[in-house]
């Protein structure tokens, strides 16, 4: 078994994508992802690839379209406001179809917020972003060697769908260090060909075009139908997500990246004191694992989603439970994360609530 | 008995140009393709089309092409030069593309030397969008966001990019030229594959700024366009070589062809 290391996330992250074959890193500076530029820029010549301090976002993602158009495996991080200047050049790659990793290691907002992790990303990152209707298929990884292993599998789907995929971290999952192994570096050779790619018609073939232009609407809207089969076909394959203790849970408790660690920790002492807590962890927040939460909810006592946002997730919740159970929320915003105690105090709430008890907070949202 | 006859370049595809009549992008457009035949470097070219008129760009170079968004064609083409660095990579911009909202990407491609060529087509105006005011409208001009006339206390100056660029340490090669007329259109041709043969001496940035004309959006008929451009522009834009590193041919000294080929005669 390869040897046990212990790694921060943001740097973690830029060694998995480069083991997984990134060769081409365009980024530009802000807290709290700078450790992944800079571990790129160390270590992607190494391996005979290219790193490039942009003069902006904006730039960064436009090279790393290019880059991806001339068929290499590239990728792009940043946090919050930079991920939103790097919105154009992903409604384009998603338009153009060109595969690519997008890093978000998210920070409070809105406007320049503050560098402390949140989660208010999360509409951004699934429900568009961008212009124009398309989707990202979006990991929200809950610990280093979850980051690792997404970051591997990021660059093979991207490529699968010809579609950017998004790592939706935060400050903490970027700054913090884990022990974790690192799988082998992928071998180049067998990454398939990219038949696509602008790399030069060698007088053999007829020249390969990277657009997203449709001046015709009729096209266009063809354009569009054959993205969304993509999308459903992405829908129905990558949804990704972990159980925890649902077999006897009445209550669920549901958060992503470190509102689940979080989360995890509550539900561990409140199983403790004997109530009967399980979680659904989305891994894929875009598809969302609408499924288990549907089943889920036709035999729970109540749902408790958690998160470092004024209220996101939720939604996508909202709509897997419909009204079937209560849904409670617990959230901390700005840059807060919340505390296992506050959320234990929050399960006791619920129970008390949900068995009629007077001592019952407040009511399901 | 045989005579020769004007041929298309094979870097330029067998499609009608989508231009209005008067527009010198077709003209612009055979040069390059002209310039990337004579280098020999068809199969190994990845041209980067930006937005506005010359956006369908990539229906008409016989070559692999990328459409990037506006003012982002240097920032694509970099991506694509630093992962492909013995392919020839060009930007095709226009002047709203690149002085106007893509200014930090042409000045930063420029300023890290990026071995790629830009050919910037100014023709002191918006087209596509209806013939708006650019950064690079005369003083005067009107336009429909300048109606009237563009006036400085408003609008402020045209902006000059190629004397802007040529003071950068990574630019290789900065030139201006002009289609108003024959002479200078052979004059650009000259500058456009010494630019292509700047890439291929991996010598950094080059970029040939080309005055062209728009006679949809000035209101002037094509023959028009071109006295206003020769009497107008030029003043302005003063044509010439800004900047060109040493170990670069003379323009004088750059042999160009003409593509022909020979048809029967009775």
């Amino acid at each position: 078994m390869a040897e046990q290391i212990l790694m921060k996330g943001n740097e973690a992250i830029a060694e998995a994508a480069i083991r997984a074959g990134c060769r081409f890193f365009a980024g530009y500076p802000i807290t709290p992802q700078n450790e992944i530029p800079e571990y790129m820029a160390k270590r992607l010549f190494e391996v005979g690839g290219t790193f490039i301090q942009a003069e902006s976002e904006v730039s960064a993602i436009n090279m790393v379209y290019g880059a991806a158009g001339a068929g290499t495996r590239a990728m792009t991080s940043s946090s919050s406001p930079g991920i939103s200047l790097k919105q154009e050049g992903i409604s384009y790659m998603a338009g153009a179809e060109l595969p690519a990793l997008v890093v978000n290691m998210v920070r409070a907002g809105p406007g320049l917020g503050g560098i402390q992790p949140a989660q208010g990303d999360y509409f951004q990152a699934t429900k568009g972003g961008g212009h124009g209707d398309y989707r990202l298929l979006v990991f929200v990884p809950a610990s280093v060697q979850e980051t690792i292993d997404l970051a591997g599998q990021a660059f093979e789907l991207a490529e699968r769908y010809r579609n950017p995929v998004m790592i939706l971290g935060d400050a903490v999952l970027g700054q913090m260090m884990e022990p974790v192994v690192l799988p082998e570096p992928a071998d180049l050779a067998k990454i398939p060909q990219k038949t696509w790619a602008t790399t030069g018609t060698g007088g053999t073939r007829r020249p390969n075009v990277i657009n997203s232009l449709y001046l015709d609407a009729e096209l266009c809207e063809k354009h569009n139908y054959k993205l969304q089969e993509k999308y459903r076909q992405m829908a129905e394959r990558e949804v990704r997500y972990e159980e925890i203790g649902l077999d006897d849970a009445e209550i669920v408790l549901t958060a992503y990246g470190t509102s689940a660690r979080v989360a995890i920790s509550a539900m561990k002492r409140a199983r403790s004191e004997g109530i009967k807590v399980g979680m659904i962890r989305p891994i894929t927040a875009w598809p969302f694992p609408y499924e288990p939460f549907r089943k889920t909810s036709e035999r729970v006592k109540a749902f408790l989603d958690i998160e470092m946002s004024a209220g996101q997730m939720i939604e996508d919740v909202r709509l897997a439970v419909q009204d079937r159970a209560p849904i409670f929320f617990f959230n901390r915003m700005g840059g807060m994360v919340p505390t296992p105690k506050a959320v234990l105090e929050e399960i006791r709430r619920i129970d008390h609530s949900v068995k009629g008890d007077k001592l019952g907070g407040r009511l399901g949202v | 008995m045989s005579v020769k006859v004007f041929e298309r370049p094979k870097a330029l595809s067998d499609v009608i140009f989508h231009y209005c009549p008067g527009c010198t992008h077709g003209v612009i457009h055979r040069l390059v393709a002209e310039a990337i035949d004579e280098l020999g470097v068809q199969g190994k070219t990845i041209g980067v089309a930006s937005v506005g008129c010359s956006v369908l760009a990539y229906n008409y170079f016989n070559v692999d092409f990328q459409q990037a968004a506006h003012g982002r064609a240097p920032a694509v083409a970099t991506g694509i030069k630093r992962c492909l660095p013995d392919r020839t990579v060009f930007t095709y911009q226009g002047d709203g593309d690149l002085a106007s909202i893509g200014t930090a990407e042409i000045v930063h491609a420029a300023m890290r030397g990026e071995n790629i060529t830009v050919i910037f087509v100014n023709n002191a105006i918006y087209g596509m969008t209806g013939g708006q005011m650019a950064p690079t409208t005369l003083i005067g001009q009107s336009t429909t966001t300048s109606p009237g006339g563009r006036k400085p206390e408003r609008a402020g100056r045209p902006i000059r990019m190629s004397e802007m660029l040529s003071q950068l340490e990574g630019a290789a090669y900065i030139a201006r030229v002009s289609t108003h007329n024959a002479a200078q259109v052979a004059r650009a041709k000259q500058a456009i594959k010494k630019a292509f043969q700047a890439q291929a001496d991996k010598k950094g940035f080059a970029m040939v700024e080309v005055l062209s004309t728009c006679p949809t959006n000035w209101g002037m008929t094509p023959r028009e366009a071109l006295k206003w451009l020769e009497e107008n522009m030029l003043p302005v834009y003063p044509l010439g070589e800004l900047k060109t590193e040493p170990g670069l041919p003379e323009p004088s000294a750059v042999k160009t062809t003409v593509p022909t080929r020979e048809v029967k005669t009775e």
